[in-house]
């Protein structure tokens, strides 16, 4: 079973937001893997370790994410890649991660359901269409057999058992596993395992974005409400009074 | 020329975010001098299509078929694929839901077309759709614009006013469908909800926290709850600890929602739980500690202990409802 992992590396969620120049400030933030590509990995991992194969992680991103690449090495992915300087949109993402993936031989293509900083929710679910591959998004159960996957699906109120054939493209949601720490022995084999570069000119795509992005902007600061002086008795009655006549929401 | 709003339906009803979006579209509309339309899917639901145009569609397109009686990304996104083909509209709306975001970045990649998730705003601005959306869990947002036709978009639930509903019936558009193979399938579907509304739908949300102690207090939400009429919430702590299912947790790494009022019992607002509920529009807080985070997100905070507030509050609802 070969696997291959699409995972991004994503602010750390203590991260302070700032702006720079109308941008994100990037500087003196701590960068993790997305988390929920972290239960995509360990995933991955499980599987290989019940089936054998090999497991490939992919992202697109900068120098820095590297890192991130490293750190899924370590954990026991055997081989990465990294598409250097992307521009544009989640179109784009996924157009380059279908052509990154063209040349491999796979069976499954994990992600992460959304991705904590950008939190768009699309690119797993366009490269599925872009490789015309069946998709089953925020699993939190995945079993295979027989060249079938059974996938347990969040909705709303409840859940879903999704089968498909493989290969597809499962999207991970937290309760599928717990994902493992580098070992110490891992973090040193990692460093010899391949970590390949290419940049989308490489790969020989070349994509329009089809969002702009015209402003980002922090949201207004939200004035301290109001305290409620009082015994419990008194405070209860006064809020109950505040919830009806003052901000009439109830 | 048209904007779209993809309807969407469990067991024969509608989602209150497809009638929220045909709200917004009809204003948006009007606003373009363009027709709004909507596009249902299912089995046998030919008798939801009125509701679709009391909210304004001036045209439903009805696909029905069998197999399209259960969900499945690759069906109902070779139907919306096809329909968007033949008609090119400038816009299609999904809601922000397992069901939209399942199906519309397929639609949109399939149409090679760029697309807003959860938005929380749309104007036009210069003849064209901006929209804004939350990024960093809420620590910031954008204002976009796509420049693709059509332009795809998912509406947040529960942020866009309702209208009235107008007494009209649909002007039926019937679709033939003839599906290729669904390689995906829905087996089973199982609902837990319980009968008490959704989280993400919810117009009131009452929250615990570790500050709950044990999963049994948890009794004294459900009771305020029910005199609400509001879904029940939890903190991360409080999952962790195994007193609620993780489909309950609210924030970063659980639910996003956007009631109207959001009553915090016993949490203390980190960062990762203000994500999931911040765009809440009044919050109310109560922590025995006057320094707990939440206070400065809450509109209305009582520094005591909840075991004692919280029944008060339930009785006072009853008699104020
Ligand atoms: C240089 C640069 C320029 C950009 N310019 C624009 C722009 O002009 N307009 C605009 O709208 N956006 C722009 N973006 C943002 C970009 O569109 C999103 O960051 C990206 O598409 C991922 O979307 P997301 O974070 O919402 O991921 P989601 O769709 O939420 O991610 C879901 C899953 O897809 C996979 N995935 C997502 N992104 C990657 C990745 N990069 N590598 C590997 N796997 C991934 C992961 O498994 C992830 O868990 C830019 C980003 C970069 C890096
Ligand atoms: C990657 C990541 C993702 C995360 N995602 C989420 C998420 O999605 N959602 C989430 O909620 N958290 C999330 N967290 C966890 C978050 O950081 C906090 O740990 C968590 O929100 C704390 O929950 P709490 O407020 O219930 O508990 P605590 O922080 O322990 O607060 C309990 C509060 O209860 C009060 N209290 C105690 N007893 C009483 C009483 N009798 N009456 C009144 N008040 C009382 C205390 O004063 C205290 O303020 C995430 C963390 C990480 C690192």
């Amino acid at each position: 079973m070969n696997i291959i992992v699409c995972l991004k590396q994503t602010f750390d969620t203590e991260a302070k937001i700032e702006l720079k120049d109308g941008e994100i400030a990037t500087q003196g933030i701590k960068h993790i893997i997305n988390p929920y590509d972290e239960f995509a990995v360990e995933e991955a991992l499980k599987i290989k370790e019940a089936q054998g194969g090999e497991v490939t992680v992919i992202s697109v991103g900068d120098d820095q994410a590297q890192e991130a690449l490293r750190q899924a090495l370590a954990m026991g992915a055997d081989k990465a890649m990294l598409v250097k300087n992307p521009q544009g949109d989640e179109y784009a993402v996924a157009k380059v991660l279908a052509k990154a993936v063209a040349g491999m031989e796979y069976d499954l293509i994990l992600g992460g359901h959304v991705a904590i900083d950008d939190g768009s929710g699309q690119v797993a679910t366009r490269l599925a269409q872009e490789l015309d591959l069946p998709q089953v998004n925020v699993v939190t159960k995945l079993e295979l057999k027989d060249g079938q996957a059974e996938c347990t699906r969040e909705i709303e109120g409840g859940s879903e058992i999704v089968e498909t054939p493989l290969p597809a493209v499962v999207t991970c949601q937290k309760g599928l596993n717990e994902p493992r720490y580098p070992s110490l022995k891992g973090i040193m084999q990692a460093k010899k395992k391949e970590l390949k570069q290419v940049t989308p000119e490489e790969l020989g795509v070349e994509v329009e974005k089809q969002v702009e992005i015209l402003e980002i902007f922090l949201p207004p600061k939200k004035e301290a409400g109001k305290i409620i002086e009082g015994e419990a008795e008194e405070a209860g009655k006064e809020l109950v009074r505040l919830l009806k006549e003052e901000a009439k929401v109830i | 020329m048209a904007i779209w709003v993809i309807a969407e339906q469990r067991d024969g009803e509608l989602k209150k975010v497809s009638l929220e979006m045909l709200s917004k579209g009809q204003e948006l509309a009007e606003e373009l001098g363009t027709e709004l339309e909507a596009v249902l899917i299912g089995d046998e639901i030919e008798g939801l299509a009125d509701s679709l145009a009391a909210y304004g569609a001036a045209k439903v397109y009805v696909a029905e078929d069998e197999e399209l009686g259960t969900y499945s990304s690759e069906g109902y996104s070779q139907v919306i694929s096809e329909l968007i083909e033949e008609n090119e509209p400038d816009a299609v709306f999904f809601g922000h839901t397992a069901f939209g975001k399942d199906l519309a970045p397929r639609v949109a990649q399939k149409a090679g077309a760029g697309m807003v998730s959860d938005i929380t705003a749309v104007e036009v601005e210069a003849d064209q759709l901006v929209f804004t959306r939350p990024i960093y869990a809420g620590k910031a947002f954008t204002k976009s614009k796509v420049l693709s036709k059509p332009v795809v978009a998912t509406f947040r639930p529960n942020v866009q006013d309702l209208g009235e509903a107008a007494e009209t019936s649909a002007n039926i558009e019937t679709v033939d469908v003839d599906l290729a193979d669904i390689r995906a399938k829905v087996k089973e579907v199982k609902q837990q909800s319980g009968g008490r509304v959704l989280l993400t739908e919810a117009d009131i949300i009452v929250s615990g926290g570790r500050g709950m102690k044990g999963p049994e207090n948890f009794d004294i939400l459900e009771q305020m709850a029910d005199v609400l009429g509001a879904a029940v919430g939890a903190s991360r702590a409080a999952v962790d600890a195994g007193w609620r299912e993780h489909q309950y947790q609210v924030g970063q790494t659980g639910k996003t929602v956007s009631p109207t009022l959001y009553i915090a019992c016993g949490i203390s607002g980190a960062i990762q739980h203000l994500a999931g509920m911040s765009s809440s529009k009044y919050i109310a807080a109560i922590n025995k500690d006057e320094e707990a985070n939440i206070f400065n997100m809450a509109d209305y905070g009582i520094v005591n202990d909840l075991f004692k507030v919280v029944p008060v509050l339930t009785e006072e609802f009853k008699k104020v409802l």
